[in-house]
């Protein structure tokens, strides 16, 4: 079945896949909003606990998707994952650091004897939402303003910054994509506890998340106009079809945009999603704003992972030398794993129907103070 | 294709590797295992409706859970290392070790992931049998994962289905069953696991033993022996027979491993098993030195092993690197010549397609291609760089072989003393168990020694040394994040082990 189709054709749905999974992992990133939120909404240990409770049920989910998205690239676009991983080695170390210390926080926090005490958990989760979450931000944007590597002719990655990967936090645009992750991530955070839990009696704590809704959305917007500004207005790195040469050209991605206008429909109705999650959730009293916040959220993303790849762009350029530059065309695999692999892939609708069907069946019922203080304590986060 | 070699970079990137993979494998055999106990635990609970069935269910899922949050913290930098310290590794196979990675995501993690949630906070939010259905699936999914690392561990000791491409710079996949269902595969993925199942009932037995020492929660510490010395029993002859087993794969497709897990120098006929001995550090290939300071062999056994016959010929070291003519075997100075040839035919090939000389690319091609199955060996110094260090690899063996057949024993007496009810009354078993579950932890890291260390040069055997392999970056960098990770994964291991000792110390809630 897919033996027959064109690499070309495997290659762009691979891409689309990965945006896909990398897209959906931002949307997850509600959880790690919501570790950073943990300190400001939390006043006392049961607003903590439902906090870390609500959320810290769906860690695993967030960091799964993140693992995925890496095995995704490297399975689909090993060129980018060797490049990228053993490039800019610092930049994704630190970020790997940060799900390190996740992992065990949400476990080991309430526990006796956890040698950190449960300030020193919190301080992790709040690194890993914080820091993480900028980081990869800062990632994504070298799609667009380039990356400091050279590749030699049997494909091996020389990287020509002593930061290795670091130095794209100096720059403006990705930092800006970062810091707009992070909000976000605390608006959708916000978006799922008011969701998520059961605040009666906590009329103070539902308030306080009501505002972060808002307040976080506030934050977000000035990083969002710094981005979409500077990708609209940018210089962008172009792959002639005919000679395959790669060279800069003016307002590079805001002619993909125009080229590809579902993109610039997708990327409109998903922040206008994302806005009318936070106004319902502040104005209306409406809580459930986390699905069209993380549906907006989604659609962002696939923009932005679209605009990266599609249309005669490199997905990931090199600043050093632009003919090394990573396109979804030279950095995929071969046409035999890319079929492997999508066959692999019709697993994925299976997959995303039982993590519904059990999403639905955790929380179709609101989590209750009861269930985390008392003689529960002991048996949840 | 390189044109030096930093040997600081590559050896601690080799050391940030066996650093992580051992953390990995103090949590991860405990979660393969542990798993099914639980998911047995809470099947007993289901069909009989007891609820102590239930709070000992609970109780393990406990320690589980301690420990699984841990083991995923350390998984997370294993996959990603081998994009940040191994990253030409990444590009020349990624076309086929990536799959395997992303299968483990997609059929593996999730399932995981999602039912985990259930597992500890669905109790009352979803049926008895759901959350048994997610117990079971948490348990499979575990496995699962380890199924797909080891696929893709298993095509690095045995690379099959794929072939060099020239224009590429990489080998590629051509045959994803060859891959998946390759003999390594099914061996590693067995192999492991029971040994995974094994450890994690002596985990099970060690603190139940406590318990009856200390004369408490006697009644779930004997239940939970019962069923653990079952399956540790069981696991436990399925582990000696997986592990002859990867023997005998080892002796036809990496006898140099075989030859140093054995200390076996010159190869021979009717080749002995050393049962123990204290290896000669000092022997290097060719010399005259002897093998072993002293050692004990039974005669025949090796070779019965190797080719299940017991009067045939096992290649020792000496063999492997200098040919043994008369058993047909090529030795390494010949396939680094080789290997030389194709590195350099390949090169040729690059440059003359870059200039656009096809009449030569076409000829250094061909050329290229009638060496291009040695052009791993064209990357090592010297015919002795193919030896892997032999102590560690003989040792290392030795230990994993003899806590293996202990372990055995131990779950029989466990067993034998349990189905006679007098369990109760041999204090003297309680430490043995509580030794042969630290023994098994040691047993499970040798396991891994023997194949990663046992394998050096090679990241992929025969195909390319660890030295090509590597990131091209300063060791300095790579140095400091060994330090780093060691730091973390020390402190979290210290805090791992406090709180299961707390835990351990609060124990099961007891029924009324």
């Amino acid at each position: 079945m897919f033996e027959n189709l064109a690499l070309t054709t495997l290659q762009e749905l691979w891409w689309v896949l990965a945006s896909v999974v990398g897209s959906l992992f931002l949307f997850m990133t509600f959880v790690q909003g919501g570790q950073t939120l943990l300190w400001q909404l939390g006043k006392n240990e049961t607003e903590k606990s439902l906090i870390l409770n609500s959320i810290g049920r769906k860690w695993e989910l967030t960091f799964t998707t993140l693992v995925l998205f890496g095995g995704a690239l490297f399975a689909a676009f090993p060129k980018f994952y060797a490049t990228s991983f053993g490039g800019a080695y610092w930049v994704w170390i630190a970020i790997l650091f940060t799900f390190i210390v996740q992992a065990v926080s949400f476990e080991f926090r309430k526990k006796p004897d956890n040698l950190f005490g449960p300030r020193g958990y919190e301080a992790f989760l709040f690194i890993n939402g914080a820091l993480g979450i900028l980081l990869i931000g800062t990632a994504v944007g070298t799609f667009f303003t380039g990356a400091n590597f050279v590749l030699n002719e049997y494909n091996l990655v020389q990287w020509t910054n002593p930061l290795r990967g670091l130095e794209a936090a100096g720059n403006m645009f990705n930092l800006s994509l970062g810091l707009f992750l992070v909000f976000n991530s605390r608006v959708l955070g916000a978006l799922y506890l008011l969701n998520n839990i059961d605040f009666s009696g906590l009329d103070d704590f539902r308030k306080r998340t009501v505002d972060a809704v808002l307040n976080n959305f506030l934050a977000a917007l000035p990083f969002l106009l710094v981005v979409l500004i500077g990708l609209l207005t940018m210089k962008g790195f172009d792959v002639d079809p005919a000679s395959g040469q790669v060279q800069m050209i003016g307002f590079k991605y805001l002619k993909n945009l125009v080229a590809m206008p579902y993109l610039l429909a997708m990327l409109l109705v998903g922040l206008g999603l994302v806005i009318y999650a936070v106004y319902s959730a502040k104005f209306r009293e409406n809580y459930r704003g986390i699905w069209p916040g993380g549906l907006g959220t989604v659609m962002v993303g696939l923009t932005v992972f679209f605009t990266a790849g599609f249309h005669h762009t490199p997905f990931y350029p090199s600043l050093a030398d632009a003919q090394s530059s990573l396109t979804i065309y030279n950095a995929s695999s071969s046409h035999y794993t890319l079929t492997a692999m999508t066959y692999v892939a019709l697993l994925i609708p299976g997959v995303l129907a039982y993590i519904a069907y059990v999403w639905r069946q955790m929380d179709r019922k609101k989590l209750q103070a009861s269930e985390v203080e008392g003689p529960k304590a002991q048996e949840s986060y | 294709m390189i044109e030096h070699f930093d040997l600081g970079t590559v050896n601690w990137a080799r050391a940030q590797f066996a650093l992580t993979a051992m953390y990995h494998w103090i949590f991860v055999p405990l979660t393969l295992g542990l798993t099914f106990l639980c998911a047995f635990f809470e099947t007993i609970y289901v069909k009989t409706g007891k609820e102590e069935w239930k709070e000992l269910a609970k109780f393990w899922m406990k320690l589980f859970g301690i420990n699984f949050a841990i083991g995923v913290a350390t998984g997370i930098i294993l996959e990603f290392e081998f994009g940040t310290n191994w990253a030409n590794y990444s590009w020349m196979v990624g076309d086929i070790f990536g799959a395997p990675l992303a299968i483990e995501g997609i059929a593996a993690f999730f399932l995981e992931a999602t039912f985990f949630a259930v597992m500890f906070f669905g109790w009352d939010r979803v049926s008895k049998g759901f959350h048994l259905f997610s117990t079971w699936m948490v348990a499979i999914g575990s496995n699962l994962s380890a199924l797909w690392i080891l696929v893709a561990n298993g095509w690095m000791q045995f690379p099959t289905g794929m072939t060099f491409n020239p224009d590429t710079a990489r080998f590629e996949m051509q045959n994803f069953f060859d891959v998946v269902l390759s003999p390594y595969a099914i061996s590693k993925f067995t192999h492991a696991t029971t040994s995974g199942f094994a450890l994690s009932s002596l985990f099970v037995i060690a603190i139940s033993s406590y318990y009856l020492a200390k004369k408490r929660h006697v009644l779930m510490a004997k239940r939970s022996i019962a069923v653990a010395a079952v399956f540790g029993l069981v696991s436990s002859l399925m582990l000696a027979f997986t592990g002859d087993e990867a023997a005998f794969i080892d002796a036809k497709h990496q006898p140099m491993k075989l030859a140093a897990m054995e200390g076996l120098w010159n190869g021979q006929t009717a080749a002995p098993i050393v049962a123990f001995g204290l290896v000669n550090g000092m022997k290097e290939p060719g010399d005259y030195n002897e093998p072993f300071i002293f050692e004990f062999h039974v005669p025949g056994i090796l070779s019965l092993l190797a080719n299940r016959k017991i009067d045939s010929f096992v290649p020792g070291i000496n063999d492997l690197v200098f040919g043994n003519k008369n058993q047909g075997i090529t030795g390494a100075a010949e396939k680094i010549e080789k290997g030389r040839l194709a590195v350099k035919y390949l090169a040729e090939y690059k440059e003359a397609q870059k200039s656009g000389d096809l009449a030569r690319a076409s000829s250094a091609l061909n050329r290229f291609n009638l060496h291009k199955s040695y052009l791993g060996y064209g990357h090592l110094q010297a015919p002795k760089d193919i030896v892997p260090p032999v102590s560690i690899t003989f040792y290392s063996f030795h230990i994993m072989v003899a806590v293996g057949t202990g372990m055995i024993l131990i779950f029989f007496l466990y067993l034998a003393f349990t189905a006679r009810g007098t369990l109760e009354k041999q204090t003297w078993l309680y430490p043995l168990g509580f030794i042969f579950f630290l023994l098994a932890f040691m047993a499970g890291e040798a396991g891994w020694v023997v194949a990663e260390v046992g394998r050096q040069p090679w990241a992929i055997q025969d195909l390319l040394p660890v030295t090509v392999a590597r990131t091209d970056i300063p060791s300095s960098n790579v140095k400091l994040t060994f330090f780093m990770f060691f730091v973390t994964f020390t402190l979290l291991l210290i805090a791992e082990v406090r709180i299961m000792l707390k835990q351990i110390q609060i124990g099961p809630k007891e029924v009324k």
